[in-house]
């Protein structure tokens, strides 16, 4: 299922549910108290040096074992690809996208690499009522498809619309994003396979605070080049993956309009509309069955934290 | 390990270059000093490595264009000038002396959290060539896409999933479309 135009369709009609959602006693938010780890790592994305190789997803495609693409990742025919009047966008088959940008009164295209951005207080993470993610002491943010309901509050929660969802079937449902290859790569302190894979090194890979201080770096020596802002640093109170442009973000879809604070506010109201998603959703009785015997689970997940895929 | 040999190749050239055709000290070097071709491999494993006309570079480029400081000739950019107006030639100009082929590795980023180093940002030797190359070809009207330099090999055309690996009518597609 593809989720382009209705997800803010999605929200506003879940929003109407709220007053049914009352009656449900408030998640208690255990998450509020989570901030980022300071020596998380991260990855500047820097759009002055993408070239739109493609490398990147042909690399994730590998690394990650996700299904064969329609066209070749050499095909940069993609770029010129709409949905629903929308460039590509990340998911369950494709974790990264990288898009192009005709930017007026530039003589050059802009490329913009997109994927879970790994947020330092991800909303994903404190939307979800069954704790299914993580955000991991490396910085990555992933997530356990055991206990998942599929009932898309982190899809709706994201402010960068990342998580998707893949059925085999009604019960079965499983979230499917960029998860920093923490399992393969990450963990063992070793760099994404599409860092790795990038010959512009448009991907800097290493720990958010020394990536700030590169970011201001580069800014300060070469002011002309670029926007005197990092994208993340601050945005939805900051993230792990954050940008350098050489044109106002907005110009290259970026949403500029995001919070500087974490999305969490904004998730406590959006947990209203749970039961609402619920009801409209076959996994309703996996939840049901989940919430039961979640207790147990919370029991032993401190003995199996590394269960997630 | 076919790559380690032609790598050695190239650093030897590299050496001997340094070794017998080095200038006077003092005097910056010249570019007729400088190897004629640089076979670029050490990090062929998805394309075939680059036979680089350096003869031919050195007609149409500075030394310092890609050089850097390390050559002795005038250094101009703002930002090196600081440090390096008087530096002068360094002992070897290689690429891999100085750019880093394990960039990311934990001991390259380890090294980089050294609070006194300016250089945080130096990018590996992949990087480095590309941002070098890219950049100025873009500007100069030569050539740009990845396989005007470099072919792909068996193992390139495997992850970009293209030639014989290329999606088929029955077997790409698993993505949803439209
Ligand atoms: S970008 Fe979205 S999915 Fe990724 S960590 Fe942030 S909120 Fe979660
Ligand atoms: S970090 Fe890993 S999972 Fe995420 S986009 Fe890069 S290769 Fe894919
Ligand atoms: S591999 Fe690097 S240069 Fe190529 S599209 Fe991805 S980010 Fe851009």
């Amino acid at each position: 299922m593809k989720t382009t135009v209705s997800r803010r369709t999605f929200i506003k009609g879940g929003l109407a549910g709220t007053v049914a959602a009352t009656v449900l006693p408030e998640k208690k938010s255990q998450a509020a108290t989570f901030e980022g780890y300071p020596d998380g790592m991260g990855v500047l994305v820097d759009l002055t040096r993408c070239v739109g190789c493609r490398s990147c997803e042909a690399a994730c495609n590998e690394e990650q074992k996700l299904p064969q693409p329609e066209k070749p990742f050499d095909d940069f025919s993609v770029f010129d690809e709409m949905h629903h009047g929308q460039k590509r966008r990340t998911d369950e088959t494709r974790y990264t996208i990288v898009n192009r940008y005709d930017v007026p009164g530039l003589d050059h295209p802009l490329f913009r690499k997109i994927q879970c951005n790994h947020c330092q207080e991800p909303a994903c993470l404190t939307s979800c009522f069954v704790n299914a993610y993580t955000k991991t002491p490396e910085g990555a943010v992933i997530y356990n498809p055991k206990v998942c309901v599929g009932c898309r509050t982190c899809m709706i929660a994201c402010p960068f619309y990342i998580p998707t969802f893949k059925y085999s079937s009604a019960f079965n449902p499983r979230i499917m994003k960029c998860i920093f290859c923490y399992d393969t790569r990450l963990k063992e302190g070793r760099p994404p396979a599409c860092v790795e894979a990038c010959p512009q090194e448009a991907l800097t890979f290493g720990k958010r605070n020394k990536l700030i201080e590169i970011g201001r770096q580069r800014i300060r020596e070469t002011p002309d080049k670029y926007e005197d802002h990092i994208y993340g640093e601050h945005e939805v109170g900051g993230t792990a993956w954050m940008y350098l442009s050489s044109v106002p973000f907005d110009q290259v879809g970026f949403d500029t309009h995001v919070p500087k604070e974490p999305i969490l506010n904004y998730v406590k109201d959006f947990l209203g509309i749970v039961p609402m998603v619920l009801t409209i959703w076959p996994a309703l009785f996996a939840g049901f069955h989940l919430l039961a015997t979640r207790k147990d689970w919370l029991k032993n997940k401190n003995e199996d934290t590394h269960e997630e895929e | 390990m076919r790559t380690r040999k032609k790598l050695l190749r190239t650093t030897l050239a590299l050496a001997i270059g340094s070794v017998l055709l080095w200038p006077q000290p003092g005097s910056a070097m010249e570019a007729a000093d400088a190897p004629e071709t640089v076979e670029i491999n050490s990090l062929s494993r998805l394309y075939s490595g680059v036979d680089f006309n350096h003869a031919m570079h050195t007609e149409i480029a500075t030394c310092v264009q890609c050089h850097h400081h390390t050559t002795g000739g005038e250094v101009t950019d703002p930002n090196c000038i600081r440090c390096h107006a008087k530096s002068g030639e360094s002992d070897t100009v290689s690429c891999q002396e100085c750019h880093s082929s394990d960039r990311f590795s934990k001991e390259d980023l380890s090294k980089r959290d050294n609070p006194a180093l300016y250089h945080i940002d130096k990018p590996g030797l992949k990087g480095a060539y590309h941002l070098n190359c890219v950049t100025c070809h873009q500007k100069t009207g030569g050539p740009t896409g990845c396989q005007d330099c470099h072919t792909m090999t068996e193992a390139g055309e495997k992850m970009f999933q293209t030639g014989k690996y290329a999606p088929t009518e029955t077997t790409g597609g698993e993505h949803s479309g439209h």
